[in-house]
């Protein structure tokens, strides 16, 4: 077991930096890239909170709409490829729900205050 | 001073001033100056490819220059081309044009009260200016820009994403959406290709031109009407269908009025899911270019991707806008 702080508090401590010290520091481009450097580590915050959840629910939904078990990537490059071949399509069971709940615990973890988050 | 001015000068006939860098990548540039001659004055800016430098994307400068004056000729709102640059001028491949006023940042456009008046016109302004983009006689056109309809795109977007070799589920099912619904042999006219925010030049009186023909060809009229409204460029006023300032209805009134003809709004659907798609594949592409130049930006853009799997999801699946 590591020692605190915990991956999160470091990424965050580390963000919190970016913005609060270096940033008023910087200006142009640099100052720009910044506040992108920040955006990423938060990015990999909420991904180190929800991400393990968010996985572990869609392999399993992905193992049930497959019929088969398998790493996540394997998984995922098999819908891939029954979607292209026309073996699945909207009119599978499943599916929809499926893809709409994935692709919204991705964009809570990349982008929380996108647009498309509300519209759903 | 840059190593060209006094080549530009001399191109010109004229004394260039307050010669300043906009913007560009490494096989482009824009500059903005004055150009003072003996009796006025002229705003302009400079496009321009340094020399030796091969342009990677988009049409070579001159057939830029080539496509905006058929277009202006067409009463395309669009910066005049004053002088197109030969080899002989020494400055590069490239054109002057004339520099107008107007805002092109999609923040200051969408929430300062200096435009809240104009807002809800540009849709209908932008319907118009894509009538008459696709008015424009594709022919004296056709031996210089590229002919790219639908399906040829589609095309292309999927070999991009099949050589990132990494699944995308929801890619696939646009994929499988889009093909049957994207015909060929639909209207083949002057396309713009990149009509949204950044190439919007916008006053407090309306929208002044469209910039930045870089990615002009011959293709489906409808490609431009999806863009503008893919939910990417509306900065999150998505209830905002075009561009974030107005609503479809409006656009396709325009459009209409301005004799472009009637389009069904599936048909922009159709042309919103290809948008949403594509910018999807260029975030991932963006992240290849991260393995190579290793920028944060570039990499920050890569987690973008799923901004477009969520819009896709609600046009697809959801039957929104």
């Amino acid at each position: 077991m590591m020692d605190q702080p915990s991956m999160r508090e470091l990424v965050e401590a580390v963000r919190d930096f970016i913005e609060r010290n270096a940033m008023p520091e910087l200006k142009g481009h640099t100052a720009f890239h910044a506040r992108v450097a920040a955006n990423a580590l938060s990015i990999v915050a909420r991904e180190l909170e929800l991400g393990p959840k968010s996985a572990a629910e869609e392999r399993t939904r992905l193992v049930a709409l497959l019929g088969h078990d398998g790493t996540l990537e394997e998984l995922n490059r098999e819908l891939c490829k029954r979607i292209r071949s026309g073996a699945f399509d909207l009119g599978t069971p499943g599916l929809a729900d499926h893809l709409a709940t994935t692709t919204r615990e991705k964009v809570l973890i990349d982008q929380p205050g996108y647009s498309g988050l509300r519209r759903g | 001073m840059a190593d060209f001015q006094q080549d530009l000068e001399c191109a010109l006939g004229m004394r260039v001033e307050r010669l300043v860098r906009l913007s560009g990548g490494a096989s482009q540039e824009t500059w903005s100056f004055d150009g003072v001659g003996e009796s006025e004055t002229l705003p302009l800016i400079l496009r321009r490819a340094p020399a030796g430098v091969p342009r990677t994307t988009g049409i070579p400068l001159s057939t830029e220059a080539a496509a905006i004056e058929a277009a202006r000729a067409e009463g395309v709102k669009a910066p005049r081309v004053r002088l197109v640059l030969g080899d002989a001028d020494g400055v590069g491949p490239g054109y002057v044009m004339d520099r107008l006023p107007g805002e092109t940042i999609a923040r200051k456009i969408l929430r300062d009260d200096a435009f809240a008046s104009v807002r809800p016109k540009l849709a209908y302004q932008c319907g118009e200016i894509l009538a008459r983009i696709h008015k424009v006689d594709p022919a004296p056109l056709a031996h210089l820009l590229p002919v790219v309809d639908g399906p040829a795109q589609l095309r292309a977007y999927r070999d991009t994403y099949d050589t990132f070799d990494y699944p995308h589920p929801v890619f696939e099912l646009a994929f499988q959406w889009l093909e049957p619904r994207m015909q060929a042999g639909a209207r083949h006219t002057l396309v713009h290709g990149d009509f949204r925010h950044g190439n919007l030049l916008i006053s407090p009186d309306g929208l002044e031109a469209a910039l930045d023909w870089e990615l002009a060809h011959i293709g489906d009229p409808l490609e431009d009407i999806g863009w503008v409204c893919t939910n990417s460029w509306r900065f999150g006023a998505a209830e905002k269908v075009v561009g974030g300032f107005g609503d479809l209805p409006d656009l396709l009134k325009g459009y209409e009025d301005a004799g472009g003809g009637r389009i069904d709004r599936e048909q922009v659907r159709t042309w919103i899911v290809y948008g949403s798609l594509k910018w999807g594949i260029m975030c991932q592409k963006m992240y290849h270019g991260f393995l190579a130049d290793r920028s944060v930006e570039r990499a920050a853009i890569g987690r973008r991707s799923s901004e477009t799997e969520i819009d896709l999801v609600n046009l697809i699946i959801g039957g929104k806008l």
